[in-house]
């Protein structure tokens, strides 16, 4: 077996072991009235398997970067699983600080999001182009990551506080936009369930357009095409023809797939809602209906504070000290760079709230959740929709 | 403004809500609250006791944290603004007018529209440097505003409390000892806390254990950090602060260094490689077959001596030679060299044989370096070649008139005058690649193209810029404080013996609860002290249930 298969191999390891520690973690909880040694019991084998887990993950990291010769966060697949990880991480480390099991219900399967998101991506290991070949920029890339990891602590804590405050039997706005966030996560459970789904069946559909130089370019579509590109060509046989024709500035293939991602998620949404007929929040509230607010909600503050000096010093400084080394210019203005610094002021803005009366509790919680995410439109949106000097895709 | 006169004979400054010797709140509103409120020690800040002139109200304004996060949430949702589109330094067009163009044609109306706005250089806007200058205005006050009180209250600060001031505590224990004797008490709170690294002092029946008052000075720190950062980035403005500049030079050529006078460089050779991988997923996906792995210039840097005459590249001190990399730019004297771009295969020279149309005789060739050509080449006796017109970059007819894009000999055209000896008063034809010659009449001879020399050539840039180091410097300040802010804590327990034989226990840190709290846990075992409360924590017993507390 060679290293990079040892590599994909321990990630898996990893994936299945956070899956078996929000298992046991949710037991734990369920099973807490009567049996509390049990229970007891459980709770801590879901932290020694996310423990493995993380383990394995730091494994899977370390043997691609041999095998690679660069930190493996240089595409989309690389630096969505590793920010996977740096969240189990940030987990354990608050974990191992406050105790709160219950966190890891909501960190863990977020991390088996990120990666289950990123294996939708070309997984194989690229060479580096030479502005991306620095240390400067790994340590930006994994610092900011860690930064934004611990930062992100706080959503799930924010996320833990809000499941058990906001009652899910009132209709409420609060209720509404806390079940449109659960509903989001199922959307990306949509998204790798139609590229899964379309990948297996080997869908291919060949088009040229004109992109918006006025030159003709070529593209491929791994799901039927629901927009065309400007001024498409349809050169496979047998499959579906595009609905609508979009201006040569939208990129259709792109919106395609986020079409797909909602159709999926959405039925798989409805589905759940026929057979389980609750609401997502209504089903997690008894989960977390044990845990102390006030403390979920000063590990929400705890983790900016931890984080942001963190965020600082891996997104901004060595950002700009790897561009001032590359480019000669430290800071260009670039989308990446301009919504790393609106994460940077909308921390701030957090911290400085938290400063006043009445910011604390609901508001700061929604706070995180809003930072979040502005966090993952960063790695997502930005990534793959406003193309930059770190566009991956 | 007068004094404050507490009930212990302090007297504090106007606007304090907490008596800076004893404790005892001072004000109504402080009376009122069951937990005081210890923001700045309940010391004097200038914005809540002025209002009054003009300059109270503009202070005021500024040093309100509302203002403040109000600021910072204006300036991100602006910057948002200025990554829906490129911005217009980053676009590769030469005109403002062409600049114009490329919005609407990529971006339509909506393009247009932003262009018309200004978006499309939102952050050299007027407006966003306003925005930011309001908010360095704003950290100034602000910190100025309460840093100074904060500074003194808890640089003078008493041991001994009064007991109004520890009741209204967050977290307070009232009551005898658990356990033992009460007169060893102190002395054993004493003992654990310095072993838990707090600095006691004791003033008769009290006792107060404090630990990282620095962590306090953390904020202040950072905003200093963030006004010198802004400060050197304002100093940028200043023109001759920052040299920008940028130069092609070939291969083979030395060239003065714009912006870095008595400096001259050579290119001795540009370098791409590519990578010899099999294309992967990704790169089959974008259409790449190569992904480049090193780009290249292998320079030397001289420099001239005193006195020598501007452009003389004869005799120039070598200073340094270097490969000049991307993410390794040569750096000297304050200067950094970036290799940003590149041009392969310029085209460095031709070379034509002049021949004779019928028989297909050769009179001789001729080498025409496409940078500096002659203007004739002699070739025999009565036998020269006249370059009557040299087109680098040829780009068609213009009423009739032959047209250059450039000075870069990327398309090269030339129109010949061929003196032989049959025709001695010369015969003209205009040459160009790829076409036929265009001759006026009928020649005897022609132009036939030989071969061509190609080299490449480098794009630099050269930086200069006297504001990093003042950048640096805040940066690291900025990050210090950030650091003592958040990774230390103040926390303070004040603990009284009193009359009745009975403790009194209050604590306060400025964050991290948790921890103050772990501390107190170990102390209160220790030494048999009554169990605190946490005022805030109002359903303590349903709250402390459940498995996640431990
Ligand atoms: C982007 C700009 C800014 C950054 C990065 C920043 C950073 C910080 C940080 C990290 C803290 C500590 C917060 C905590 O420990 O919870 C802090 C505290 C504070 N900031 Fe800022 N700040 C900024 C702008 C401002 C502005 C515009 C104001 C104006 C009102 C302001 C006023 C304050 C005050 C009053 C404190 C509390 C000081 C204390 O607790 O003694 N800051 N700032």
């Amino acid at each position: 077996m060679s290293l990079i298969d040892i590599s994909s191999n321990l990630l898996l390891i990893a994936f299945f072991a956070y899956i078996l520690g929000t298992v046991l973690i949710a037991g734990s909880i369920k099973r807490n009235d009567g049996a509390a040694s049990r229970a007891e019991k459980w709770g801590k084998a879901g932290i020694v398997v996310a423990v493995v887990g993380f383990i394995a993950q730091l494994g899977y990291f370390i043997t691609r970067w041999i095998y690679a010769g660069h930190a493996p966060v240089s595409n989309m697949f690389e630096f969505t699983t590793a920010f996977g990880m740096f969240l189990v991480g940030a987990f354990l480390l608050i974990y191992f600080i406050y105790r709160v099991k219950t966190l890891g219900l909501v960190a863990l399967p977020i991390a088996i999001l990120f990666i289950s998101y990123a294996t939708m991506f070309p997984t194989d290991v690229t060479p580096l182009v030479p502005s991306l070949q620095s240390h400067w920029l790994t340590l930006h890339v994994v610092t900011a990551a860690i930064g934004q990891a611990i930062l992100a602590i706080s959503a799930v804590a924010g996320l833990v506080y809000l499941l058990k405050e906001v009652d899910p039997k009132q209709k409420s706005k609060e209720r509404f936009w806390l079940e449109a966030i659960l509903y989001l996560f199922v959307v990306i459970i949509g998204f790798v369930v139609v590229t899964l789904t379309f990948r297996t069946m080997g869908y291919e559909a060949e088009f040229t357009y004109v992109d918006k130089n006025g030159m003709e370019a070529e593209i491929v579509y791994n799901m039927p095409a629901l927009f065309g590109m400007n001024e498409y060509e349809l050169k496979t046989d047998g499959v579906m023809e595009p609905l609508v024709e979009l201006p040569p500035y939208i990129n259709a293939k792109k919106l395609t797939t986020v079409v797909w991602s909602f159709i999926a998620g959405t039925i798989l949404y409805l589905l759940y809602r026929f057979i389980v007929r609750k609401r997502i929040c209504e089903l997690l509230n008894p989960l977390v209906k044990k845990v102390n607010t006030n403390l979920v909600d000063e590990i929400g503050y705890r983790s900016v504070l931890i984080g942001f000096p963190v965020f600082t010093l891996g997104a901004l400084v060595f950002a700009m000290i790897w561009a001032q080394e590359a480019w000669g210019r430290f800071w260009g203005w670039d989308p990446k760079e301009v919504w790393a610094l609106i994460t940077w002021l909308f921390y701030a803005a957090y911290l400085h709230l938290r400063l006043s009366k009445g910011w604390e509790g609901r508001k700061s919680a929604w706070l995180a959740l809003i930072g979040f995410a502005i966090i993952i439109f960063n790695l997502v949106f930005v990534n793959l929709v406003i193309a930059g000097l770190h566009s991956y895709a | 403004m007068e004094k404050v006169k507490c009930v212990c004979g302090h007297e504090n400054p106007f606007g304090t809500k907490i008596c800076g010797k004893c404790g005892r709140p001072l004000t109504e509103e402080a009376k009122a609250q069951k937990v005081l409120d210890m923001k700045y020690d309940g010391s004097a800040i200038r914005s809540k006791t002025y209002n009054k002139s003009i300059i109270d109200k503009i202070w005021n304004f500024f040093s309100s944290v509302k203002v403040g996060v109000s600021l910072i949430v204006i300036t991100l949702i602006a910057s948002s603004f200025g990554t829906f589109f490129p911005q217009k330094f980053n676009i590769q067009a030469a005109t403002e007018a062409e600049k114009a163009l490329y919005y609407e044609q990529n971006y339509g109306t909506l393009g247009k529209l932003y262009y018309e706005l200004g978006l499309s250089d939102l952050y050299n806007s007027w407006w966003y440097q306003i925005l930011v200058g309001l908010l360095a205005i704003s950290i100034i006050v602000a910190s100025l505003d309460r840093g100074i009180p904060l500074y003194k209250s808890l640089k003078n600060q008493r041991v001994k409390r009064h007991e109004s001031f520890m009741k209204k505590q967050r977290i307070v224990a009232h009551g005898p000892v658990t356990e033992g004797d009460a007169s060893k008490t102190l002395d054993l709170i004493a003992e654990k806390m310095s072993k838990l690294r707090y600095k006691v002092r004791r003033d008769g029946n009290a006792l107060l254990a404090e630990k990282n008052r620095f962590a306090r000075s953390g904020p202040y720190i950072n905003h200093l950090g963030l006004i010198i950062f802004l400060f050197g980035l304002m100093l940028r403005f200043i023109p001759g602060f920052h040299v920008d500049e940028a130069m092609w030079i070939r291969e083979g050529e030395i060239r003065a260094i714009p912006g870095m006078d008595g400096y001259y460089l050579e290119n001795e050779k540009f370098i791409l490689e590519t990578y010899d991988n099999e294309p992967t997923r990704a790169q089959i996906e974008q259409g790449v077959s190569k992904i480049a792995k090193n780009y290249q210039s292998d320079v030397k840097l001289y420099k001239q001596p005193e006195g020598a005459v501007l452009g003389d590249t004869e005799n120039l001190d070598l200073v340094k030679e270097y490969s000049i990399r991307v993410n390794h730019p040569l750096k000297y004297d304050g200067y950094s060299i970036y290799q940003m771009d590149y041009r392969l295969n310029e085209f460095k020279s031709m070379t034509f044989g002049l021949t004779n149309k019928q028989s297909g005789e050769s009179l001789g060739t001729l080498t025409i370096d496409l940078t500096n050509p002659e203007k004739e080449y002699v070739l025999g006796e009565n036998t020269k070649v006249e370059i009557l017109n040299y087109y680098p970059d040829f780009s068609g007819l213009k009423d009739g008139i032959p047209q250059t894009a450039s000075q870069y000999p990327n398309n090269p055209a030339f129109v010949f005058k061929m003196i032989t000896p049959d025709k001695p008063e010369g015969e003209i034809s205009f040459v160009s690649i790829g076409a036929a010659p265009v001759e006026a009449g009928d020649n005897e001879y022609k132009m036939t193209f030989k071969n061509v020399e190609t080299r490449n050539v480098s794009g630099l840039a050269i930086k200069k810029d006297v504001t990093i180091p003042i950048l640096i410097v805040g940066g690291i300040v900025f990050l210090i404080g950030l650091a003592i802010g958040s990774y230390w804590n103040h926390r303070r327990l004040w603990v009284q013996q009193l009359e009745d034989g009975t403790l009194l226990l209050a604590a306060h840190t400025n964050k991290n609860w948790f921890g103050l709290k772990k501390d107190l846990n170990v102390v209160t075992e220790y030494a048999h002290l009554p169990q605190y409360i946490d005022q805030l924590e109002e359903n303590d017993e349903t709250k402390r249930e459940g498995d996640d507390v431990e």
